[in-house]
């Protein structure tokens, strides 16, 4: 007989080493996650998959699942904590939904719907930062770049390249890019890269595909995030 | 400053790479000394540490970006640097930082991240955290040596020493003269002589003796945590692995603490045997001792100690003679990253890169430097380890509590009359400390530094020990003359300052924090803004992916709840208040116009509209 825990009630079954995460996705269940990506190493930046365990709040991208644990991933307090981080995030950056291309298959917006948050809340920093057009297919908007270092880990453990890196601290981290100029088009980046499909915001986009889907039709217009899953999934039809 | 006649740049990292090597660990060392001799990370040693070192540019300007004592612009040929801790500030070190910016001619003040740099090239200022000189503020530092016990006429004469170009070596030696100001001495400061005697037992009767004395008298990290000793040991000599370390932390970045760097000055001898000590037990061949960068004027005292200790068979290789006793040590330089004294932080430091939390578990017992088993102790903590395989264990369970064995030494400092190194049994209620301060009209203690709780009057019977009052020694005190929001404001600034950048509730969280205080402070918050104080306190509190997230929010909670009226006399009103000014917005149009009647202002919805 395979383990299990109890997710909101439910049993989860689940294998050794696995975390509460993995089991959850391998089970049909959604929990909101933004930095996770199962095809890399967990990483816990973003703080949108917090659950509660036993009283203690844990990020179910790194916590291993281990039996008989009672995980608490829907009530209105975990809801709220996951709101308030969304908020955060969308204060920090600059996220101008009606005028993104990637509206409606963007994660980070889906996961915001999907805790219910209505507005950023909190006070927008409005930082200055620049859009990188240098590279001949893609295009990067640090406005919309929420750190989750997918794009960093996939150039680094899947390409081979470290195209990607985090510079600075606190407030200041940005995303910054290797190359002697500082820019995509000068760097080894390239559009089959696994590092160009990674992004789950808008951040990250190829150029000349713009609007192929119309707002409206687009992934997450069709069906919440907790059905349909990662945008990453369903490339081929979002982009 | 000089030791160097290398001039350029390529030629200066080639000798640090020949003389240092060519282990991408090892960037960061080589960064500090680019740094110490240039004045900032010039592009030709970002190239050139990067083609050397198999790491991107990218990766070294990274770096360069995170630590606060590396630059990618130069600085002044002097570089100096304000503690800014509050207790510097309640010594008067705003009123000095003013004065020494007129004197050199800068206009404006530093900020946190923006330095004052001279024209000429000659001089910068800046700011620094807490620089661990609080029993002997105010302090700067000048090209990272530690300047004491500033007041205007010291002041007066650094503006002269800079105007004239004076190298630091011919300036005042008893401008760098650090006190000791060991108050009151315990268990561990009675005497700080050794002759190798716990190495020799170590020797004698074997490991498992040494592990079963550490055991035996209940030691707990000194650190903060308060993790037991002998498991943490005992863990990390039962993990697989290849290679094992041991890492002193000498980061001592809490705001308030400065026990190490006494300990390190006079105790050096004993940290380094409960280096070696556990070295024996857990069978490490390497060590390394992170000092903070703020301490380097220590260096060559802890270098001579190193060296004599080898002379004396007490280190290095075939140790007291025993065949396969083989351990070392290396000192690394942090350079100014609060966030480098978590134990995970501090490896990725250790290896060169950003200080960035590492995921845990794997804890660094069974996967730290190199991903190896690595025990990480505080200095004090092996310093107790020392003694304790010396004398025995029940020698440490004499004193203290149940859950709690020995002696706590505190870093006291702020409202009293002799600040300095105490040293208690574990069960020692505040009230004791503050009367043999010499502490009067106490209004608030700080304990265990920003991350810390604060405490009021009616706590002051609480006891230190893990069970009730932990700390990992910092022991701030605040009389009733002074505003605790001041307080508040200043470990605001000092945690969005230092956090990582890493997870998203302190990132951001302890950004909009610090705002809400200072909105606070200018006497445009209200309620609501304390309750968003509050909520977003909770999120941090909760949802962050390390201690200083976990803590950073900890003044702020604990002075809403006791010291309420820091807050509320400052409150515009009682409602909401825009975090925009209106009626200041229009002040340009009403200067276009050159109206400034009534009907040309937005009245301020006080008390008779809200
Ligand atoms: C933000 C942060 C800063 C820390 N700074 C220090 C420090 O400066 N010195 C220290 O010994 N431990 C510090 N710690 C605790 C270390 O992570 C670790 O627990 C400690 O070094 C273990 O040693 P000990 O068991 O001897 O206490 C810090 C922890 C956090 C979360
Ligand atoms: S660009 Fe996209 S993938 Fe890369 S760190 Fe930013 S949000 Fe993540
Ligand atoms: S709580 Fe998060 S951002 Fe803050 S220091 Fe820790 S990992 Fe970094
Ligand atoms: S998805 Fe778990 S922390 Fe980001």
């Amino acid at each position: 007989m395979s383990k299990t825990f109890k997710l909101d009630g439910r049993e989860i079954p689940f294998e050794t080493g696995q975390t509460i995460m993995d089991a959850a996705l391998a089970a049909g269940v959604y929990i909101p996650h933004l930095c996770h990506n199962p095809e890399f190493a967990p990483h816990g930046s973003c703080r949108v998959c917090v659950v509660d365990v036993g009283g203690r709040q844990v990020s179910a991208c790194t916590a291993a699942a281990s039996e008989g644990m009672e995980v608490d991933s829907s009530s209105e307090a975990i809801q709220a904590t996951r709101r308030a981080i969304l908020q955060m995030l969308f204060v920090e950056g600059n996220h101008v939904c009606p005028a993104c291309e990637k509206s409606g298959a963007c994660q980070l917006q889906a996961v915001a719907y999907y805790t219910g948050m209505l507005a950023p809340h909190f006070t927008h920093f409005f930082p200055r930062r620049p859009v990188d057009a240098s590279h001949p297919d893609v295009v990067i908007d640090f406005n919309r770049c929420i750190l989750c270092e997918l794009c960093v880990r996939a150039s680094r453990d899947h390409d081979g390249k470290r195209v990607f890196a985090i510079s600075g601290r606190g407030l200041e981290s940005h995303l910054v890019i290797d190359s002697a100029s500082g820019l995509l088009g000068d760097s080894s980046f390239a559009a089959s890269d696994k590092a160009a499909h990674v992004c789950p915001t808008g951040a990250i986009l190829p150029k000349g595909r713009g609007y192929e889907t119309p707002i409206g039709e687009r992934l997450y217009d069709r069906e919440p995030i907790s059905i349909v899953g990662d945008v990453r999934a369903h490339e081929e039809e979002v982009l | 400053m000089n030791a160097s006649a290398v001039v350029t740049v390529e030629g200066f990292v080639a000798e640090s790479l020949a003389t240092h090597g060519r282990d991408p660990r090892h960037l960061l060392q080589h960064l500090i000394r680019v740094q110490q001799r240039f004045s900032y990370v010039p592009d030709a040693a970002v190239e050139a540490l990067s083609a050397a070192l198999d790491v991107t540019r990218t990766q070294v300007r990274a770096a360069v970006a995170f630590y606060a004592f590396l630059h990618e612009r130069p600085r002044g040929a002097f570089e100096i640097r304000f503690s800014d801790n509050i207790t510097d500030r309640m010594l008067g070190s705003r009123r000095l930082i003013r004065l020494l910016i007129e004197r050199l001619g800068l206009s404006g003040l530093p900020a946190w991240g923006r330095d004052l740099i001279r024209d000429d090239g000659r001089v910068s200022v800046g700011l620094a955290s807490c620089t661990g000189m609080c029993d002997q503020g105010p302090a700067l530092l000048v090209n990272g040596q530690a300047v004491t016990n500033l007041d205007a006429q010291r002041v007066d004469r650094i503006a002269d020493l800079v105007q004239e170009g004076i190298p630091l070596e011919r300036w005042p030696g008893e401008f760098f003269r650090v006190e000791n100001n060991i108050r009151r001495r315990g268990l561990l400061l009675g005497n700080p002589a050794t002759d190798g005697a716990a190495l020799r037992r170590l020797v004698d009767e074997g490991a498992d003796a040494a592990l079963a004395e550490v055991e035996r008298s209940g030691l707990r990290g000194r650190g903060g945590a308060g993790f037991t000793t002998a498991l943490k040991w005992r863990f990390c000599r039962e993990a697989p692995g290849t290679d094992r370390y041991v890492v002193c932390n000498a980061d001592e970045g809490e705001p308030g603490t400065f026990k190490d760097r006494v300990l390190l000055t006079d105790y050096a001898d004993l940290v380094i045997e409960g280096m070696t000590v556990c070295a024996g037990v857990i069978g490490a061949r390497r060590g390394f001792l992170y000092l903070r960068g703020e301490y380097r004027y220590l260096l060559p005292h802890l270098e001579s100690v190193l060296q004599r200790r080898r002379a004396e068979g007490l280190l290095g290789t075939r140790i007291l003679g025993r065949d396969g006793f083989d351990f070392d040590i290396e000192i690394h330089l942090g350079a100014g990253a609060y966030i480098c004294g978590e134990e995970s932080a501090l490896i990725e430091s250790l290896e060169g890169k950003r200080g960035v939390t590492r995921k845990r578990p794997p804890f660094p017992v069974t996967s730290g430097f190199d991903d190896q088993p690595t025990v990480v102790n505080n200095v004090e903590t092996f310093l107790a380890s020392a003694r304790v395989v010396q004398w025995g264990g029940y020698w440490l369970r004499g004193e203290g509590t149940d859950q709690s064995a020995g002696s706590k030494i505190l870093s006291v400092s702020g409202d009293c009359a002799r600040p300095g190194i105490y040293e208690y049994p574990f069960g020692t209620p505040v009230h004791r400390v503050l009367s043999d301060c010499g502490a009067e009209n106490t209004q608030a203690v700080q304990i265990s530094g920003a991350a810390g709780a604060t405490l009021s009057p009616a706590e002051f019977d609480r006891i230190i020990a893990f069970e009730d009052l932990p700390t990992a020694g910092s022991f701030m005190i605040f009389d009733d003359s002074r505003d605790l929001l001041d307080m508040v404001r200043n470990f605001a600034a000092f945690f969005a300052h230092e956090s990582c950048g890493f997870c998203t509730p302190c990132r951001v969280g302890g950004a909009l924090l610090r705002n809400l205080v200072e909105k606070v402070a200018a006497g445009q918050g209200s309620e609501y803004d304390l309750s968003e104080m509050r909520h977003i306190g909770a999120v941090m509190r909760e949802a962050s992916y390390c201690g200083l997230g976990h803590t950073a929010p900890n003044h702020v909670l604990n002075t809403l709840d006791k010291f309420p009226s820091i807050y509320r006399r400052r409150l515009a009103r009682e409602a909401h208040t825009p975090s925009f000014d209106l009626d200041a917005a229009l002040s340009e149009a009403r200067g276009i116009a050159g109206r400034d009647d009534p009907g040309t202002h937005i009245h301020k919805l006080s008390g008779e509209t809200a």
